[in-house]
């Protein structure tokens, strides 16, 4: 009985879960399935409300504020609308492929959850390879995104999906390569370990790490600037352009998801995950997943889009070898403090961002140029 | 290794986002490169040109601010001067400096609007648009104090204009001249130095000159390019040759010029429009004695004013009745449109939008 009381207590304060308690693991995936899928769709539709005030504050207007108080109903005739739409299907379309491709596309954001503590051990399974696997699934919604735009049959929806294969391609490799560098300072690809061994910040002893995270972060999960596959401007709606009611819903709040995710992953990585004073850990977290998001909402409300080519052409002469550089300074430092970064090498790590920032950005420019192509004589 | 690729056509339009109305661009693209486009338009003919000739000169106006919705006051100007040269009118004193006021604030209107769609089409997600529209919203309430419309205006009138401003319309006025060079400023700090924005327009979609000229582009395009051609210099009409401002010109004649062009040209009207709050008599005559039904003498007269989007042109042939016999707009969109399909041509999609939105068409002029 105490151990039950115990048990309920580590479950609803989020504590670390002991390992004997009744039911065991079988009981535990439950309830951390339970808690990760309220969480999931209880911040989603935080983030998406935030996003829509927090924008409209940007733009001079007023956002979302008739429908219920300060308008958080908004939401939810929103989505009311939106399921009570008729689903389309093209008429030659894929159907297969179009009807999966909402549900791939939206389910791995869930399992990505499964690794981030919410507080010291309170996790769905405490894997020791979790950066790798936060790495390998968070790509899968690419697969998804991809058969949403082949199972379209239509024009603009291949051309975003393209645009997002060869953005996601790229933008893997500076997010490993400053994953990496975090690994290496934590000693250790448990996230519940990375976190414990952040006395200071990542974002102070990595800001260029972080950075780096940062920006292919955004890329990878779609933010503006990088948003080029559904850039509206350009090709409608990229990827979804075909789809209606809840396929859309679905698709939209992968989208959202998928950056709460990236949020709750560079939060983990870089600002000490459920670590802080006076509040309870899982707040902690929480604060600082809107904090990351902010940031991502500011950049969306505030820069144009890039191309394509400009995408390219950051990732792999901007992004990589800083990514690079990063990897080398960062094990060069822990051969130098074996016994974990002193706050001597702050000032010197900020130094060294400025310094290589300054530089390459002398080195490197986007590209730009015109193709030469044949003409076709019109007929 | 070449990779054989194979050509598809993308059909942009009529209904996108970023084609600034009802535009329809049939792109053939090899994969994100456009290698051809032709461009369709006519959606939004309502026949306008034939329609003016059933109407009465004064019936005619609000056709006009139905041109160009975007500067209603400019198509008004053009109009009532082409009425006035057919008849002989001259204009009171306060009506002409009235008249130059709308205008150029419409001018200013137009070009936020410019500005901020081709923000919105390099992706800026609405934000420059909202803060352009803020703006013009202010300049509306100024035309709604002076026409009681805040689109289509209706305001001018052949020998003046149909209303004086009332009391507080000039305190307003020299209020917001106060706090423009405020706006302006701001949009050049977030604007043209963004490092996004520069690598989306600089040195794409060149324009030349020797393009410029052929294809008789005018209005802030053919001045990108780098040409000092400007009607209010070129052929003073109404009472610009009272004036002091400057003809912004452009270098390479890439999106980026055609924006900044824009944006100087805000100042220089500013200029004008401070001046003429200036010169403007207290009290006058704002319509001179026209006849309420115009029957001008047989003839045929050709007017042309600089209009936001360039040289917006009027030919009236009239036959002694009280409707035109023909009625011509020689609309600057339109013009400036055919400059369209040399500029994409080899440029990604994207590129192709923004080429496509720093021409600054307005659909309601190109289809008539």
């Amino acid at each position: 009985m105490a151990a039950m009381q115990n048990a309920l207590t580590n479950t609803v304060f989020l504590n670390a879960i002991a390992p004997d308690w009744p039911g065991g693991f079988w009981w535990h995936w439950l309830v951390f399935s339970l808690i990760i899928i309220l969480f999931v769709m209880g911040i989603v539709i935080g983030l998406v409300f935030f996003e829509r005030r927090v924008i409209g504050f940007f733009q001079a207007r007023r956002g979302p504020n008739r429908t219920g108080p300060f308008g958080t109903l908004q939401l939810i005739a929103d989505g009311i609308k939106g399921l009570l739409k008729e689903d389309i299907i093209p008429s030659t379309a894929d159907k297969l492929v179009h009807w999966l491709a909402p549900i791939i596309a939206f389910f791995p954001v869930f399992l990505i959850f499964a690794v981030i503590p919410f507080a010291n051990g309170a996790m769905l399974v405490d894997l020791n390879i979790g950066v790798i696997y936060i790495l390998a699934i968070s790509s899968i919604s690419t697969i998804g995104i991809f058969m949403a735009g082949w199972g379209s049959s239509n024009k603009y929806s291949m051309l975003g999906a393209m645009r997002d294969v060869a953005a996601v391609v790229s933008y893997e490799i500076p997010v490993v390569l400053s994953a990496a560098s975090v690994v290496i300072l934590a000693g250790s690809m448990s996230l519940n370990q990375i976190v414990l061994a952040q006395n200071i910040p990542y974002i102070l002893l990595q800001p260029l790490g972080f950075l780096l995270f940062f920006i292919s972060g955004c890329a990878e999960i779609n933010r503006s600037p990088f948003d080029l596959l559904e850039a509206d401007s350009e090709i409608v709606a990229g990827y979804h352009t075909e789809y209606s009611g809840m396929k859309y819903l679905a698709f939209m709040i992968a989208e959202y998801s998928e950056a709460l995710a990236m949020s709750a992953i560079i939060a983990t990585f870089f600002l000490a995950g459920w670590k802080g004073p006076l509040l309870p850990p899982w707040l902690w977290l929480i604060v600082k997943i809107f904090a990351v998001f902010f940031v991502m909402i500011w950049l969306r409300g505030t820069l144009p889009r890039v191309r394509i080519d400009q995408l390219m052409a950051l990732a792999w002469k901007f992004l990589f070898p800083l990514a690079i550089l990063n990897l080398i300074i960062t094990g060069v430092e822990v051969l130098v403090w074996p016994a974990g970064l002193p706050w001597v090498a702050v000032p010197i790590n900020f130094a060294i961002t400025a310094v290589l920032i300054l530089l390459w950005s002398r080195l490197y420019k986007f590209g730009w140029g015109r193709v030469e192509v044949h003409r076709v004589e019109q007929s | 290794m070449a990779i054989n690729t194979e050509t598809f056509i993308l059909n942009i339009g009529p209904v996108h986002m970023s084609t600034h109305g009802v535009f329809r661009m049939k792109a053939v693209m090899d994969g994100e490169v456009i290698v051809d486009i032709e461009p369709v338009f006519g959606y939004l003919h309502r026949g306008i040109e034939k329609l003016a000739e059933q109407r009465t000169y004064t019936g005619i106006i609000p056709l006009t601010d139905r041109l160009d919705y975007t500067a209603s006051m400019s198509n008004n100007l053009a109009h009532c001067l082409a009425v006035e040269k057919l008849m002989g009118i001259r204009v009171p004193e306060r009506a002409e400096y009235l008249r130059v006021i709308m205008v150029e604030l419409q001018r200013i209107c137009a070009h936020f609007l410019a500005i901020g769609a081709i923000l919105n089409d390099c992706g800026a997600w609405g934000t420059p648009m909202m803060y352009m529209f803020r703006e013009r919203e202010k300049i509306f309430d100024l035309f709604e104090m002076a026409s009681g419309q805040r689109l289509t205006y209706n305001y001018m009138r052949p020998g003046g204009v149909s209303q004086d401003v009332p009391e507080e319309f000039m305190p307003a006025l020299k209020k917001l001249i106060a706090q423009l060079p405020g706006y302006f400023e701001e949009y050049d700090q977030l604007l043209s130095k963004n490092e996004i924005f520069l690598a989306r327009t600089k040195k794409i979609g060149i324009l030349t000159r020797e393009m410029a000229i052929n294809s008789s582009a005018s209005g802030p395009v053919l001045r990108a390019s780098g040409i000092k051609w400007d009607i209010r210099k070129a052929d003073p009409y109404s009472i610009y040759d009272r004036f002091e401002f400057e003809i912004p010109t452009g270098e390479t004649g890439d999106c980026f010029d055609r924006y900044w062009v824009r944006m100087q040209e805000m100042w220089q009207s500013l200029r004008i429009i401070e001046q003429a709050v200036k010169q403007i008599p207290e009290k006058g005559e704002i319509r001179s004695k026209v006849p309420a039904l115009i029957r001008p003498p047989v003839g045929e007269v050709y007017t042309r004013i600089e209009s936001p989007k360039g040289e917006l042109g009027f030919y009236i042939v009239s036959d002694h009745s009280i409707a035109p016999y023909r009625y011509h707009v020689r609309s600057p969109c339109l013009i400036n449109l055919t400059t369209l399909r040399d500029l994409v041509i080899g440029w990604k999609i994207a590129d192709a939008i923004v080429i496509f939105g720093s021409i600054d068409i307005c659909m309601g002029e190109v289809d008539r």
